[in-house]
């Protein structure tokens, strides 16, 4: 394990990262055991890269969002690991500090926006209150800001004028998201941003982020919608019950996935133009109070030798690629 | 053989009114869910409902069990019209028309075990005594892979995933032996890797017993692997049906092409096909064609005559109809 993760450092060692995670383990403790959401996961973000992080409800997915922005609360906790960002190490920061960056250098997009949204207050207001906590400007002038901010993702200016309510699902999401760059973070993480949302708004939203890359900043984005990530991203990250299992190039990782979960996956989504037939993949998620043992996937994998029940497999580099699974060993 | 057949479907709901509003203004407002639809489904075949929230697909699957009662039209089932049919001759029918629904975890009832679930329909409707319908509810269980099946019997729905719960759900709907199932998003609320499982647990229902199906979706990829035929709804109007090849690779209507070109796949087709704005109010759907404020192709027939659904198998409902092939 210690040696993949050298690996890793090695690799986007001098690299223009922008975002470091390092053995990050994030738990929450109930009364029925400790839950590893998110288990030591390592991984790194570039400058202007556009990654999506791709997993079935309960694989840590969104947990690992909220802990880069260390939004964990109790009963969870961060108990391992290291979050640089732009060098700095966020698990070392005074809370004060952190909520400077919060917003600032990382913006993030929730998944309801009609429970991140004050029902009571303009959509202008909002936006003006964020930037005035964090930047010394006039209240007229954070209007004017907040203009523009909702014209740059592609809604009218007017709209400051009104209450949430006043807008469809879409619309909202713009708010979010005008919200979120509103102090030109140089990192948005987008957390389901589009699951309550109909395709053709989907798209659109999709569009918004995608011009946020090409302004220079990197995404994160979180779904578990395999052929979304694949047709937005530059890289895929697969996580399975709080690992993460396989991580690539978007289009190389498709067309040859390693990872028998990967494979699975590819292979149980239907697609509109492609002429197949869907796969049933055996078994279900596991319980991650009480996981397996060895490879968290081995019951449900097709591949599954005597090692895979035993030992944890280590995260192997094949060529460009980083694979969890003792078939590469 | 058509095993169902829609004529001039019809679902008007009254807008709620503050007692203010009552008393000042003199007429009922309605939103128009569903708008005067047509459509029929073959014997042993699955149409697929496509269509964006709040186009009214959900309305029209509620209708068809019984569970809204329409405004206006037929809904005419092995040739009897069911708008038409009360008390125990509709009741009668439902044998044979039964209803999967989207949310496992609110459509079973969390103090009735699993097993009570499956056999009550039995019961209800005189098909076999307290011992038959035991094993009947049985033999289901385990046709629909929850085993062992006398374990599932017992257990409580919480005791249950959200797979398993759907697979209750569809065990419910099919130990009735029906010849007509309405799937409401039966998948939308199941984890990516168990969907498949279900999808092709449907499927297999429909080989086995010749079962016919409206599949309803917002998802074009689901709709196109399970149906035969697509229908696709807007604003409370059927805007195309026809074969899945013909309405996913010969679009007509410029709707179903920017539904198309916005649906994500491992690889994706560049339709440049464009949508404007959002969608309109169903309380006052746009005069003439309901999609001619958003669409790129509209011209003035669009905006003041209503197009007919037209066509010989593949119908649609639109003055200038795309000649397009995507492949």
């Amino acid at each position: 394990m210690m040696v993949a993760i050298a690996e890793i450092a090695e690799r986007t060692e001098g690299n223009d990262n922008v975002l470091k995670i390092r053995n990050l383990s994030t738990h929450y403790f109930s009364r029925r055991g400790v839950l590893k959401a998110v288990d030591r996961v390592s991984m790194d973000l570039k400058k202007q890269e556009f990654v999506g992080i791709v997993g079935e409800s309960g694989c840590g997915k969104s947990t690992l969002a909220f802990s880069i922005m260390r939004l964990i609360q109790p009963p969870g906790k961060i108990v391992e690991g290291e979050i640089l960002f732009n060098g700095k190490d966020l698990l070392k920061l005074k809370d004060e500090e952190m909520r400077k960056v919060r917003g600032k250098e990382i913006g993030m997009v929730f998944q309801d926006p009609m429970t991140s949204l004050d029902p009571l207050e303009k959509i202008g207001d909002q936006i003006v209150e964020t930037i005035q906590m964090h930047e010394d400007i006039g209240k007229n002038e954070a209007l004017e800001k907040a203009m523009k901010l909702l014209e740059s993702v592609g809604l009218p200016g007017d709209r400051v004028n009104y209450y949430p309510h006043q807008l469809s699902g879409g619309q909202r999401q713009r708010v979010m998201i005008a919200l979120a760059i509103a102090l030109n973070p140089t990192l948005l993480i987008a957390d389901e941003p589009t699951t309550a949302l109909d395709v053709i708004v989907q798209e659109k939203i999709m569009e918004i982020l995608q011009n946020m890359k090409e302004e220079g900043r990197s995404i994160i984005l979180i779904t578990h919608d395999f052929s979304l990530a694949a047709e937005k991203s530059d890289r895929i990250v697969i996580m399975y019950a709080g690992w993460i299992v396989e991580m690539g190039d978007s289009s190389k990782l498709v067309k040859e996935p390693m990872h028998p979960y990967t494979e699975g996956l590819l292979e149980s989504v239907p697609d509109i133009w492609l002429q197949k037939k869907i796969k049933t993949m055996p078994g279900f998620p596991p319980d991650l109070i009480n996981p397996p043992s060895g490879c968290k996937f081995h019951p449900r994998c097709p591949h599954a030798m005597e090692v895979c029940k035993r030992e944890e497999p280590p995260l192997i580099g094949v060529n460009e690629r980083l694979v969890k699974c003792w078939l590469y060993k | 053989m058509e095993i169902l057949k829609v004529e001039n479907l019809k679902k008007y709901f009254p807008v709620q009114k503050s007692f203010i509003e009552v008393l000042f203004s003199k007429e009922l407002e309605f939103i128009r869910a569903v708008d005067r639809i047509n459509f029929s489904v073959e014997e042993g075949e699955i149409l697929s409902l496509v269509g964006e929230s709040g186009c009214g697909k959900t309305t029209v699957g509620r209708m068809l069990v019984g569970l809204e009662e329409p405004t206006d039209g037929k809904i005419i089932f092995k040739n009897k019209d069911l708008t038409s049919l009360r008390g125990e001759e509709r009741r009668a029918m439902h044998r044979y028309l039964q209803i999967i629904f989207q949310d496992p975890y609110a459509s079973l009832n969390p103090k009735m075990k699993i097993g009570d679930h499956l056999m009550d329909p039995l019961l209800i409707h005189g098909i076999a005594s307290n011992n038959e319908a035991k094993k009947m509810a049985i033999e289901m269980l385990e046709r629909v892979g929850l085993v062992p099946a006398e374990q599932f019997f017992n257990r409580l729905p919480y005791q249950l995933s959200g797979g398993q719960r759907q697979r209750v759900a569809i065990a419910r709907a099919m130990v009735l032996k029906p010849e007509f199932v309405v799937a409401d998003e039966p998948v939308s609320m199941i984890d990516v890797s168990l969907r498949a499982a279900i999808l092709n647990l449907l499927l297999s229902f429909k080989e086995e017993y010749r079962l016919s199906m409206l599949f309803i979706t917002h998802d074009l990829s689901v709709a196109r692997l399970v149906g035969d035929r697509i229908a696709v709804m807007y604003l409370g109007k059927i805007v195309e049906i026809g074969g899945v090849d013909e309405v996913i690779h010969e679009p007509k209507h410029p709707y179903t092409a920017a539904l198309l070109s916005a649906v994500p796949s491992f690889e994706k087709r560049d339709l440049r096909i464009d949508i404007k704005g959002d969608v309109a109010n169903p309380r006052s759907p746009p005069p003439g064609c309901r999609y001619h404020p958003r669409c790129p192709f509209a011209r003035r027939e669009c905006r003041e005559i209503e197009p007919d659904l037209v066509g010989d198998t593949h119908k649609v409902a639109c003055h200038y109809p795309l000649e397009i092939r995507v492949d």
